[in-house]
């Protein structure tokens, strides 16, 4: 038993150094995608959940694993689709400007500023 | 290889990933990539959980989850860009609560009696974290959804009223620890929820998003202890890695502000802050207002326009006007860029993806200190909904409560165009010297519409 706590708390202490390892050189443009990134990350509780509901003995241990189920559902899912939709933003930027100046700065510029 | 290692196998496979992710979401180029690559990690570590031997009411699991994405796709994918924040706090605030019902649910599953110490301190630990994420993301949701008001809510003897509840939680726990009492953790988890909200109140304004990452991380630790809790080394590493992440992730957030994170938790910032400003008496003092005709003739014959886009041009979902007004100046030959304050809007990096969505192009953000040397050549400083974050205070007041917080400078445009709602002052609550300026004019109304009007003035210029 205090064996294994031991090497709980060792891959927790070395879990640590790589979380702030790995953010320490961030730029502040993707500060937010990386909070909603690794808000999704955690919602790996959903794991837990299946295991605590699938391990239920009682109905109230039913009742709150299928809560935290319905919850972490929410947190995964949720998280990763937010996430998504911010980095889209980023890379759908470059395209859509060139769509979007070629034809109001060559073919539209004459008549435009008439209107 | 038995089932079982196969599985742990598969776990660590997505831990893997979940780091990997982390690293790529810290890059511009592989921020997406590194999303699915999280995404993959967790779709694979679900899917294995079901091959677990031994795993029952798989039924029940399904369809908790289907209620989850049933609910979660369609809040994600609809709600806007601008209400990015609250979501976030939102979906962390379930996780917390979801890490606080396994632990809650382990610990009735098993003999208290036989439960050893230190498998009951992780339950708590688990519960009390978790409880305070879910209470306080929710009352963070409240206040940037507007459904409670966002600035600080203070009374008399708040810090003391906190310190008893946080005194009662702790010797609560201590209790729990000795008699591993069920029905105490009952009365310690509803305690843990009064702790959230309580704790969460007195912060507001710009201060929310350092909260939202603060509660981040506390969801990710809350994890982790469930994660001791079940023996599960995923657990452990997911919830760690955000916990930790999270936890520099909230102090680079402070740091941007030029505060410490004690100070942002606990000084109910805008009450201080109110109560200083107010003593100058300067709110009687002139300012030059004007047409948005003549801000746009001033801003065709400019060469050089800097737009400093801020909290209010969030809010009036202008960031797509701004955008046609840049690029209507970008066809007349004016060079355009947006200055971007590390904490504009509403989280930083925030106004970034707000005019990405708008389509404005990469090179045209710059952040604050590559556009700070550029602005004393700059004709005009177009100042969209932001105010604290263009200050002079911060540089030149040694009282004032921004002191020493990075600013824009906007001061040192030739021509300064504030647009803003009204003569209230920003999140801080402090006077702004720069609006009496004798180089600054004032456009008051709703920026979107401003904008619109600077847009026709512009094009008729």
């Amino acid at each position: 038993m205090t064996n294994s706590i031991l090497e709980y708390l060792t891959v927790f202490v070395l879990a640590a150094f790589v979380g702030i390892e790995v953010v320490s050189k961030v730029p502040s443009i993707l500060h937010t995608p990386l909070m909603s990134g690794s808000n999704a990350i955690h919602g790996v509780v959903l794991v837990g959940s299946m295991l605590v509901l699938g391990h239920a003995h009682t109905g109230a241990e039913e009742v709150l694993g299928f809560l935290a189920v319905v919850l972490a559902t929410l947190n995964v899912v949720g998280g990763f689709v937010v996430t998504d939709r911010m980095l889209e933003m980023f890379k759908a930027k470059p395209r859509g400007r060139d769509e979007s100046s070629a034809p109001s700065g060559s073919t539209e510029r004459p008549g435009e500023p008439s209107a | 290889m038995s089932l079982g290692t196969f599985i742990d196998l598969c776990y660590l496979v997505a831990a893997i990933g979940f780091i990997v992710a982390l690293k790529g979401l810290g890059s511009p180029k592989h921020a997406r990539r590194g999303n699915v690559v999280a995404a993959i990690g967790m779709a694979l570590a679900i899917g294995v959980t079901f091959a677990q031997p031994d795993l029952s009411h798989v039924w029940l699991i399904v369809v908790g989850m289907v209620v989850g994405v049933v609910v979660a796709v369609p809040a994600a994918r609809l709600v806007k860009m601008t209400a990015m924040p609250q979501m976030v706090a939102i979906f962390n605030g379930v996780g917390g609560g979801a890490a606080a019902l396994v632990s809650i649910t382990e610990f009735l599953g098993s003999d208290p009696k036989v439960l050893a110490t230190y498998k009951v301190l992780e339950v708590l630990f688990g519960v009390l974290v978790g409880c305070v994420s879910f209470a306080g993301s929710a009352v963070a949701f409240a206040k940037l959804q507007e459904i409670m008001t966002g600035r600080p809510i203070t009374y008399p003897g708040q810090q003391v009223i906190n310190g008893i509840v946080g005194l009662a939680v702790l010797g609560l726990a201590l209790t729990v620890l000795v008699t591993a009492s069920t029905a105490l953790l009952w009365v310690l988890l509803a305690l843990a929820l009064v702790l959230g909200v309580i704790f969460v109140l007195p912060i507001g304004g710009a201060d929310v998003p350092v909260l939202i990452s603060l509660l981040n991380a506390f969801t990710g630790l809350a994890v982790a202890a469930s994660g001791f809790t079940l023996d599960s080394n995923l657990l452990i590493v997911a919830g760690t890695l955000v916990g930790a992440s999270g936890i520099i992730l909230t102090r680079l957030m402070s740091q941007a502000m030029g505060r410490s994170l004690p100070n942002i938790l606990f000084s109910a910032f805008g009450s201080v802050i109110t109560a200083t400003g107010g003593a100058d008496g300067a709110d009687e003092r002139p300012v030059r207002t004007s047409t948005p005709e003549d801000v746009g003739v001033l801003l065709a014959y400019a060469r050089k326009v800097v737009i400093v886009p801020g909290y209010g041009l969030a809010v009036a979902q202008a960031q797509h006007v701004a955008r046609e007004l840049a690029d209507a100046l970008a066809q007349r030959g004016v060079e355009v860029f947006y200055a971007i304050h590390p904490v504009a809007g509403r989280m930083p990096g925030h106004m970034n993806v707000l005019l990405a969505e708008a389509n404005v192009p990469y090179d045209e953000l710059k952040e604050m200190d590559e556009a700070n040397p550029q602005m004393p050549t700059a004709d005009v400083a177009l100042v969209v909904g932001a105010n604290d974050t263009v200050n002079p205070a911060a540089n030149d007041t040694p009282g004032s409560p921004i002191y020493g917080m990075p600013i824009i400078h906007a001061d040192q445009a030739q021509h300064v165009v504030f647009l803003k709602r009204s003569m209230r002052p920003g999140f801080a609550g402090i006077d702004n010297e720069l609006l009496y300026n004798d180089k600054t004019v004032l456009l008051f109304g709703d920026a979107k519409d401003t904008l619109q009007k600077l847009v026709a003035a512009v094009a008729a210029a």
